[in-house]
């Protein structure tokens, strides 16, 4: 059975600490781009965590909420793409093949979630954190998009062990950077077709909840509602 | 054909400012190629704005050869036959334009090829499920059709032309015209030719602007998601098409004394074509928003009321204001539609329409689903001198075009004059074996 990956993030949770943004970038080889592009807008974060303040002072509350790529199985970045270079995998994920991108933007225009992000100039590591690079993961230069793969190389690292080892793979075994890095436990990674799977028995919850659900894009990141 | 052996000091001068404007605009395309996209306005979540505005824009523009020339060709509209050329002129620089503005403005120009569909080493053909590659087979397919029409005719005149020149011009002429003979088995396949492209280029011309259209609806995006696109741009292309043709042909009359061909009957003709456009632009644009509105979905209505009320109000209202409120007195009052309010009316309708693009393509990007994610737009002087540099492109091709080929049809208006009552009959005598013998055709001694 191939296998199908989503993701579950508990709202209860999420402090909005951000340790997953930072972990990402980490991860991704994902540059900053200085305040100067982020106040034009053009920051990148393959994964944020979007604030929505409700009610007035003394009554104020935030509602947190991380957004990343949302994996869609009927992804509307997917037909856009003159070059195919968005396109979905066999595993459900669906995958950013920078070489064939040649930047028209239009996944980017399609995508109702506002995840995928543009290479507006090259990348620039300030020394010494071009040392800190993941050898594991390209680094993209100008004109390509970019977005969260939900870590494919660790999970197409775990793949490998666990087929030299002629075994499968374990719930929990591996997961991507962000899910690693939440420090109360918010995020929850694995595999959907595997029915004792941590991110099933979530999904299957009641507060269960997906972002634009009711546009049919059938993303794989379900979102627990707030209980409070 | 005067115009191509005199050139006055005039004609320099426009070829001097528009040849800057295109060399500015190659300038700051170098740059953007060295520096990358952000040297642009776009941002998160405006990924798109000037560069397809713009694209649009001059798409539209290129609709003006195919109604003039093609359906008023098919109507037997024999008022058209001065002002076929220049349209159908507009129609090949418009549409290579906006042809080369998607190329450039991709993150890697460089490999554009990749939209080709070729058995490459990369083992991949493009996405044809994709509305940009659409784009693709669709202008090119609109531009070769373009191209032919505009040459077809031309021949008779680039003839005429080798005949009566000598020295280079001559052989200039000479490669051109093809060993044109003006046999009448030549006329006879000349007009049929004709015939066929009159009638094909039509749905090719509809369907170009539908699929343009089609960049925005196929996607989710909030007042992009409409069916009404199709027939919307369609609408607005013959629109800003017809305009374009009448500011060409208000230029062209004055600076190469065409007064005694473009006569004032013209402008009236095509100013009622341009009421008639407008208002159609005005039902479609009318029914958009209030379905819109009527439907209250909230995504959508953010986007109505951002166009409306509140950032982008001065914007639309100066465009229905150009679109509608100024052109429709003018051009229905028999008195005010002269050649003057025309071109009046025809200025405020382009400068109306780029405004539509501009609403169509930014506010709906600036407010997509997530609130968050909402953001604005503001173009840098990258992008005003590209846009620059495509209207200085058009001005540039224009006036080197009316340097080697003749504005007015010669030999059509010959034939309107020698038979009123035949529109399409050249003027050889109508012998009925003619189509049947079978003549040799010569090249030219």
């Amino acid at each position: 059975m191939p296998h199908k990956w989503a993701m579950v993030i508990d709202l209860d949770r999420c402090t909005g600490c951000e340790a997953c943004v930072v972990a990402c970038h980490a991860e991704n080889n994902i540059a900053t781009v200085g305040d100067d592009q982020a106040a034009r807008g053009r920051a990148k974060h393959w994964i944020r965590v979007e604030r929505y303040w409700e009610g007035e002072f003394p009554e104020a509350r935030i509602r947190f909420q991380p957004v990343l790529c949302q994996q869609c199985d009927e992804a509307p970045c997917e037909p856009v793409c003159p070059t195919y270079a968005s396109y979905h995998t066999p595993e459900g994920l669906n995958a950013q093949v920078y070489n064939r991108c040649v930047g028209t933007r239009f996944c980017a225009n399609a995508c109702p979630y506002t995840v995928r992000y543009f290479n507006f100039y090259n990348p620039v590591w300030d020394k010494p954190l071009n040392l800190q690079l993941n050898p594991d993961v390209s680094v993209r230069e100008v004109g390509i998009m970019e977005k969260c793969t939900f870590c494919v190389q660790r999970i197409r690292g775990a793949e490998i062990q666990a087929e030299a080892q002629k075994r499968e793979l374990k719930d929990g075994e591996f997961n991507p950077a962000c899910v690693q890095s939440c420090p109360p436990k918010a995020m929850v990674f694995g595999d959907l077709n595997d029915p004792t799977s941590e991110v099933s028995r979530l999904a299957k919850s009641g507060r269960s909840t997906k972002l634009l659900g009711e546009l049919g894009t059938l993303p794989n990141v379900n979102y627990l509602e707030r209980s409070s | 054909m005067a115009p191509l052996f005199h050139t006055n000091a005039a004609y320099w001068i426009a070829v001097a400012l528009s040849g800057s404007l295109v060399l500015a605009g190659a300038c700051a395309f170098l740059y953007q190629i060295y520096h990358g996209i952000g040297v642009w306005g776009l941002n998160s979540p405006v990924f798109w704005a000037f560069d397809i505005t713009n694209f649009v824009f001059w798409i539209g523009i290129s609709h003006a050869g195919t109604l003039i020339s093609a359906i008023l060709r098919l109507a037997n509209a024999t008022w058209r036959r001065p002002v076929t050329r220049c349209a159908e002129a507009i129609t090949v620089f418009a549409l290579s334009i906006g042809a080369i503005i998607p190329l450039c403005h991709t993150g890697r120009p460089w490999l554009g090829y990749y939209l080709i569909p070729y058995p490459s080493e990369r083992h991949i053909w493009p996405n044809f499920r994709s509305p940009l590659l659409w784009d693709f087979f669709a202008i090119l397919t609109y531009l070769t059709g373009s191209v032919s029409f505009l040459y077809l005719p031309i021949i008779p005149d680039f003839a005429s032309l080798r005949d009566t020149t000598s020295g280079w011009r001559k052989r200039f002429y000479g490669t051109l015209s093809l060993g044109w003979e003006g046999t009448p088995h030549q006329w006879h396949r000349l007009e049929t030719a004709m015939q066929i492209m009159a009638i094909v280029i039509i749905p090719v011309a509809v369907s170009v602007h539908t699929i343009v259209s089609w960049d925005f609806a196929m996607t989710l995006v909030p007042m992009w998601h409409s069916s009404i696109f199709g027939p919307y741009f369609v609408v607005g292309a013959i629109f800003s098409g017809i305009a374009a043709l009448i500011l060409a042909m208000a230029l062209l009359r004055k600076s190469l004394h065409l007064e005694e061909y473009l006569r004032p009957l013209h402008f009236q003709n095509l100013g009622k074509l341009l009421l008639t456009m407008s208002l159609l632009w005005f039902y479609f644009t009318f029914a958009e928003r209030l379905t819109t509105w009527y439907g209250n979905s909230n995504s959508d209505m953010v986007v109505f009321w951002s166009s409306i009320r509140q950032n982008f109000a001065p914007f639309f209202w100066i465009m229905v204001v150009c679109n509608f409120i100024i052109p429709v007195p003018i051009l229905a009052i028999k008195r005010l539609r002269t050649i003057t309010g025309t071109v009046i009316a025809s200025i405020t309708i382009v400068i109306g329409m780029w405004i539509e693009r501009f609403l169509i393509v930014v506010p709906s990007l600036e407010r997509k689903f997530l609130p968050y994610s909402w953001g604005t737009y503001r173009p840098t002087w990258v992008e005003d001198t590209l846009m620059a540099g495509s209207f200085g492109m058009m001005a540039l091709l224009y006036l080197l075009f009316s340097k080697f080929v003749p504005m007015i049809s010669i030999w059509e208006l010959k034939a309107g004059e020698t038979h009123p009552l035949i529109s399409h009959e050249p003027v050889v005598a109508a012998d009925p074996l003619a189509d049947e013998t079978p003549l040799t055709t010569e090249t030219s001694s």
